[in-house]
């Protein structure tokens, strides 16, 4: 398999290969779109090349030298949070983080696109679209330290907190989509799922009733290549946008390491689904760079050379090259968007070591939003309980 | 006052509550023009439309799924699972979702679904037709469980379930369908309280405790054993999670005397919970342990022996007999005052 073909073909490690599937050359066809072909959108190259695009460059016309900027600070910012919190696991002060790295231009090309009232369900690894929805540093790690069991309150961002169990939350999108359709509203609801989560029944229900219902949700899938040790190939004999096609659903796969190209099919998905056009299925093609999360071990199960091979497009330097060759990276900047970021981690910091512990009885609460005549029972109980500590005769004095 | 089944009651209770909130929609299989199987939604589509009726695709976890989808958007659903065997594909929905986001979100986000499941065995249906889940939901945190027996219960406590803010299974006896009896469709939703158990016959010497398709059964268990001279209290529980166990308890006080009866399976049951609950709370004046006539421990038997199977107006007598010390099936019913 050449270089060339990576980006298709590295997918496809298990099993046999449906004839066609991964077979494009790395060229960047103009079109069409949205017929799940298999050739990922393109705009700006492994190389920082900036090539063009008949159909795609008119949805990102207004992003000029300014605007790339603020994506690229964007991605370094969100790359030294997922640094930071991976450093506070290692001390100790996390219980465990899933990483992005390698996510960035899949997660902050989507997450850019979206208005404030469009509603997010996400798995755990969108720390970076919870960046662009404007989450709070320390809401971000309140689950991970084991402080709380949801950071933020969803209505605050419009985003639901991490979902663990794998491909769950598109169902509530699709469902939160259908609500929307209800009140005659033209905001959208955005699903985030992994490449793995597209073997469970809910992602396929999930597009049987957005289909059905044609609700304006989107379907962003990450393949990163691999669901904790399994590839792709494992999960999908063909390109996982082939899919949606077969639900009734237009899909398009992306370069999920192209920042630009994101920005601009989900920007295509979500103005179809606002107008009535129903769901659409993204496939961002993108790499996992780190673990799959602080507790694995990908030496185990994967080849150092895959690495090197993704480390190659780097979502960040990619846009770096680019941004070089405009003329928009001296070192000015780039130092200024370095303290940016260290600023934020130091916050990130701060927040994590500053964070209150929850009181015992809190596991109580919540639980129901009404009194409940069992959990009070219990409640007394435990509460009687630790108050028993409190009386008690001092040791050996019995 | 109107007489009307225990099926035509629930659809009047929906009907009623679709009038009362336009964020209650209804969801499930065959719900629209059909009616559902029972009929329970029947004309409701015609009269309220199909954005609020909607006929889903034929996928459980997809219902569910959604269903907090809407919730999270500030809708009310009602859920329809066509018969009890086919809710476990949406067990995880309600498992992981439904019943876990109030206390996930630490209370930012309220999940008020209402699934209805009709449930229980009797009327001579294949296997998946005829189950008794209720305790794979009452073991579940964060879920309410309800299960009625009598028109008037039906009509209010499924109101009570779709406004409660919390999520509600609401367990329909479907052999009890075609039931009938009063109900007052101007009393308003707090006629009958989901929460409380309730006391349907008065009795001294034995407390029985049922809930929903046997309540019926109890009933006419106890008009038999007062014919014998034993004074049986009813206790229809209503609400399964949680239980109240003030009205079981002060029952009991009085008696001395407990059984409970119920058609899903014995081990790890809802029988066996309230058994161990009145035995923490009335050890003091308990005369006999606890006797649960239940459900055997298999799967829900064909068609020609269920009956077999579900508990009936005899083997809940013979549990009385037991706990009464009286000779008794497991005692031989020739030996007196032996208790097994
Ligand atoms: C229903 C369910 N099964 C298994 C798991 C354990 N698990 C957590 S993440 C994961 C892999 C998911 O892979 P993918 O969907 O590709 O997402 P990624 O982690 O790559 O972002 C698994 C198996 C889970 N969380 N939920
Ligand atoms: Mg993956």
């Amino acid at each position: 398999m050449t270089q060339d073909h990576a980006l298709q073909g590295s997918e496809f490690h298990g099993g046999p290969r449906v004839p066609g599937a991964g077979t494009a050359s790395g060229t960047v066809l103009p079109g069409p779109a949205h017929d799940g072909a298999d050739e990922p959108v393109q705009l700006i190259d492994r190389h920082g090349v900036r090539h063009a695009h008949e159909h795609y460059d008119g949805l990102v016309a207004d992003v000029d030298g300014a605007e790339l900027r603020k994506l690229y600070e964007d991605m370094v910012v969100v790359r030294r949070i997922d640094a930071e919190a991976t450093a506070l696991q290692r001390q100790g002060e996390l219980a465990l983080w899933p990483p992005l790295l390698g996510q960035e231009a899949a997660q902050i090309g989507s997450g850019r696109a979206l208005r404030e009232d469009d509603f997010v369900f996400s798995s755990y690894r969108e720390n970076a679209v919870a960046y662009c929805r404007g989450v709070d540093l320390t809401d971000l790690l309140r689950v991970w330290r084991g402080n709380a069991s949801s950071g933020w309150d969803p209505y605050t961002i419009n985003m639901a907190t991490p979902q663990v169990i794998i491909g769950a939350q598109t169902l509530h999108a699709t469902g939160y989509a259908m609500g929307i359709l209800q009140d005659g509203d033209d905001a959208v609801a955005v699903t985030y799922f992994g490449d793995g989560a597209t073997s469970q029944g809910d992602v396929n229900e999930a597009m049987v009733f957005a289909a059905s219902y044609q609700a304006p949700v989107v379907f962003f899938c990450q393949n990163n290549h691999w669901a904790i040790s399994e590839p792709v190939g494992l999960q999908a004999h063909v390109p996982i946008a082939r899919r949606a096609p077969g639900f009734g659903i237009p899909s398009v796969r992306v370069d999920g390491n192209d920042v630009l190209a994101c920005l601009a099919v989900t920007r295509e998905a979500l103005a179809r689904a606002r107008s009535g056009g129903g769901p659409t299925f993204i496939e961002a093609v993108t790499y996992r760079m780190g673990p799959h999360t602080t507790a694995d071990d990908p030496k185990r199960y994967r080849d150092a050379n895959e690495l090197e091979d993704w480390a190659s497009r780097d979502p960040l330097a990619r846009l770096a090259t680019l941004l070089d060759s405009l003329g928009l990276l001296d070192a000015d900047y780039t130092d200024a968007v370095k303290a940016t970021a260290d600023a934020i981690a130091a916050d990130l910091r701060q927040g994590c070591l500053s964070m209150p512990e929850p009181e015992p009885t809190d596991v109580f609460k919540h639980v129901y939003s009404a009194p409940n005549s069992w959990l009070d029972r219990q409640q007394d109980h435990y509460e009687r309980y630790l108050a028993s500590f409190e009386q008690a005769p001092q040791e050996g004095s019995r | 006052m109107t007489t009307m089944t225990f099926g035509r009651a629930i659809t009047a209770g929906l009907r009623r509550a679709m009038e009362d909130d336009p964020k209650v929609i209804l969801m499930g299989e065959d719900i629209g023009k059909l009616g559902g199987v029972f009929r329970i939604t029947d004309g409701l589509q015609k009269d309220f439309g199909a954005h609020r009726v909607l006929d889903s695709p034929l996928a459980e976890s997809g219902i569910l799924g959604t269903a907090v989808g809407m919730a999270y958007r500030g809708y009310r659903p009602v859920v329809e699972i066509q018969f009890d065997g086919f809710i476990y594909p949406a067990f995880d929905q309600i498992v992981c979702q439904v019943a876990k986001l109030h206390y996930r979100t630490q209370g930012a986000v309220k999940m008020p679904i209402t699934i209805r499941v009709p449930f229980g065995g009797g009327i001579g249906s294949p296997e998946h037709h005829s189950e008794s889940p209720e305790a794979y939901f009452t073991h579940t945190s964060g879920l309410r469980v309800v299960s009625v027996s009598d028109p008037q219960d039906a009509y209010t406590m499924i109101q009570q379930a779709i406004a409660s803010d919390d999520p509600v299974l609401y367990f329909e006896p479907k052999r009890r369908y075609h039931v009938k009896g009063e109900v007052d469709e101007a009393s308003d939703r707090s006629a009958s309280d989901m929460g409380t158990a309730r006391v349907v016959a008065r009795g001294t010497d034995v407390t029985l405790v049922t809930y929903g398709p046997l309540v019926p059964t109890a009933r006419d268990a106890a008009v038999a054993a007062s014919d014998e001279g034993t004074s049986i209290e009813v206790i229809d529980l209503r609400s399964l999670a949680p239980i109240d166990y003030a009205t079981v308890e002060a029952s009991v006080r009085k008696t001395g005397r407990l059984v409970i009866t119920h058609e899903a399976a014995q081990s790890g049951g809802l029988g066996a919970e309230i058994a161990a609950s009145i035995t923490e709370r009335c050890f003091d004046v308990l005369e006999h342990a606890p006797v649960r006539v239940t459900g055997f421990d298999i799967p829900y038997p064909y068609s020609k022996l269920e009956f077999h199977h579900l508990p009936d107006l005899d083997r809940i007598l013979d549990g009385v007999d037991r706990v009464m010390r009286r000779h008794n099936s497991l005692s031989g019913l020739t030996r007196e005052g032996v208790s097994q």
